[in-house]
C-alpha cells in the first residue's frame, strides 16, 4: 500500500476505527515513514485544538422551552383542550394501574431491579447535573483541591485522580445523593462530553466484576465495584470512550 | 393514550439530544437564529416520524433530521440570496498531503480556529464537528450523513487536511 493509499486509514487510525491488524500495521509504518508520521502528528495537534478550544453550542433556553411546549403531553393549544382532559384521565387510570403493579411485583423481584432502579437514579442525576448551573461544588482540575473539599461532607474518602494525561481532564467534584445516601461524584471531560462517575463504599458481598447496565435515554452507563467503593460512571460518550474511561479509573494508582 | 406514551418516550430519548442538535445545525448554518428555527423544524418533524423510529440509536436518528432540514433551509436561502452557487468541492484545488509540513498551533486560538472551521466547505464541517465535538463514530456518521463509512474516512481525512492547511495558512499571516 503506498502513502497516498494510506491517507485515510491515518485518520482512521487516529479515530480508533481500524481492526486491530490493520492498526499494528499502521504503528509499524507510522514509526518507518517521517511523512505519514508527520501527517499522524498534525491531525493529533489539530485535534488538540479543536477540543481546547470550547467549539460547541448549547442550545438557548427559549429554544428549549418552545420545543417542550410543543410536545403533546404539554401542548397548550386551544384545539386540544377538550380531549386533554380525557387523555389525563386516562393518565390517571394507568398511573393507579402502574402503581399497584409496581407495589405488587416489586417486591417479588428483587436482584436485577435493583440495579435497574439505580441505574435510573444515576442517569437522572447526570441529567440533573447538566442541566442547571451545578455540574460542580468545587470547580477545579487538581485532584488535590477535590479529593479534600469531601473531607467532612462524606463518611468515606473517594479516590481522585485526573486523568487529563489519558484524554478524560477532571472537571471537579459534586456532593450527591444516590441510593439512598450521600455519595461523592466526579466531573470528567472527554472533548465536549462529560463523564458522572459516582462513588461511594460498597457493600459486603458486592461483586467486583464490571457490568454495562443497558444504555438509558441515550446515556452509557459502567458500573463496577473495587477497593471497598463502587463506581458508576455515566455520559453520553460512546461506549468505548466510557469503556476506556473505566479502564484508567480501575488502572490508576490511588 | 398511545400519543401520551410516545410523547413521553420522546420526551426521555430524543430531547436529550437537544444541544447535539443545535450545535450541528449552528455548525451548519453558521448563525444562530437560524440555527433555533432549523431545530424546532427538525424537532417537530422528529415528533411526526417518531412513530416509525424502532429503537437504537435515538441521537443518530435525530441528527439525521437536524442535518436534513439544515440543507433543505439552506438550499432554500441559497436560492433566494446566491443563485450561482460555487461548488468548493468541485473548484478548489485538492489538498495534498505530499511533503507535509509541521502543524504549529499556538495555543489553542478560539477564534482563529472556529473561523476555520466555519470556512470548510460544509460535509467536510460537518464531518469534522460530528466527529469532532459530538464523538460520533464512523459508524454514526455515516447513518446521520447518508454515506459509506469508507466516504466516512475519507471526507475526515480530506476535512483535517485542509483545516490544518487553512490554521498554517493564518498562523502564518499573522506573524
Amino acid at each position: 500500500m503506498s502513502c497516498a493509499d494510506r491517507q485515510a486509514r491515518i485518520d482512521a487510525h487516529l479515530d480508533g476505527e481500524l481492526e486491530v491488524l490493520a492498526s499494528m500495521e499502521m504503528e509499524a509504518h507510522l514509526k518507518a515513514c517521517p511523512a505519514c508520521a508527520q501527517v499522524y502528528a498534525n491531525h493529533q495537534a489539530l485535534r488538540e485544538a479543536l477540543s481546547g478550544a470550547a467549539l460547541s453550542y448549547r442550545a438557548p433556553v427559549a429554544l428549549r422551552r418552545r420545543i417542550r411546549a410543543a410536545l403533546p403531553s404539554r401542548g397548550e393549544s386551544e384545539a386540544a383542550r377538550p380531549w386533554m382532559l380525557g387523555r389525563w384521565l386516562g393518565l390517571a387510570a394507568a398511573m393507579a394501574v402502574a402503581i399497584i403493579l409496581a407495589v405488587v411485583l416489586i417486591p417479588a423481584r428483587r436482584g436485577p431491579s435493583i440495579d435497574d432502579l439505580l441505574a435510573q437514579e444515576v442517569v437522572s442525576s447526570h441529567i440533573r447535573s447538566l442541566m442547571g448551573a451545578h455540574l460542580t461544588d468545587v470547580p477545579s482540575s487538581d485532584q488535590h483541591t477535590v479529593k479534600p473539599w469531601f473531607d467532612g461532607k462524606l463518611d468515606f474518602a473517594p479516590p481522585v485522580r485526573d486523568l487529563a494525561g489519558q484524554g478524560y481532564p477532571l472537571v471537579g467534584g459534586r456532593l450527591d445523593y444516590l441510593n439512598g445516601r450521600p455519595v461523592a461524584a466526579l466531573i470528567y471531560q472527554r472533548r465536549q462530553h462529560f463523564i458522572n462517575l459516582f462513588i461511594w463504599p460498597a457493600q459486603a458481598g458486592v461483586s467486583d466484576a464490571l457490568a454495562r447496565a443497558a444504555p438509558r435515554q441515550g446515556y452509557n452507563l459502567l458500573h463496577w465495584a473495587q477497593g471497598g467503593m463502587v463506581f458508576w460512571a455515566v455520559s453520553d460518550v460512546n461506549p468505548d470512550d466510557l469503556g476506556e474511561f473505566s479502564s484508567w479509573v480501575k488502572s490508576t494508582p490511588r | 393514550m398511545q400519543e401520551q406514551e410516545q410523547s413521553a418516550r420522546f420526551e426521555l430519548e430524543v430531547v436529550p439530544h437537544l444541544d447535539a442538535a443545535y450545535n450541528l445545525a449552528r455548525w451548519l448554518t453558521r448563525n444562530d437564529h437560524d440555527a433555533e428555527d432549523v431545530v424546532q423544524e427538525a424537532f417537530l418533524r422528529a415528533l411526526r416520524f417518531f412513530g416509525g423510529f424502532r429503537g437504537g440509536d435515538a441521537r443518530a436518528w435525530l441528527l439525521k433530521i437536524v442535518r436534513n432540514t439544515c440543507y433543505t433551509w439552506l438550499d432554500k436561502n441559497r436560492a433566494k440570496d446566491t443563485p450561482a452557487v460555487f461548488d468548493e468541492e468541485v473548484h478548489s484545488e485538492e489538498t495534498s498531503s505530499d511533503d507535509p509540513e509541521k502543524l504549529v498551533l499556538r495555543g489553542s486560538d478560539e477564534r482563529m480556529v472556529r473561523q476555520a472551521l466555519e470556512e470548510l466547505p460544509e460535509q467536510f464541517r460537518e464531518a469534522l464537528v460530528l466527529r469532532e465535538l459530538e464523538g460520533l463514530s464512523y459508524k454514526e456518521i455515516a447513518e446521520v450523513a447518508g454515506i459509506s463509512i469508507g466516504t466516512v474516512m475519507s471526507r475526515l481525512s480530506r476535512a483535517r487536511l485542509r483545516l490544518e492547511k487553512a490554521l498554517a495558512g493564518n498562523v502564518g499571516k499573522e506573524r
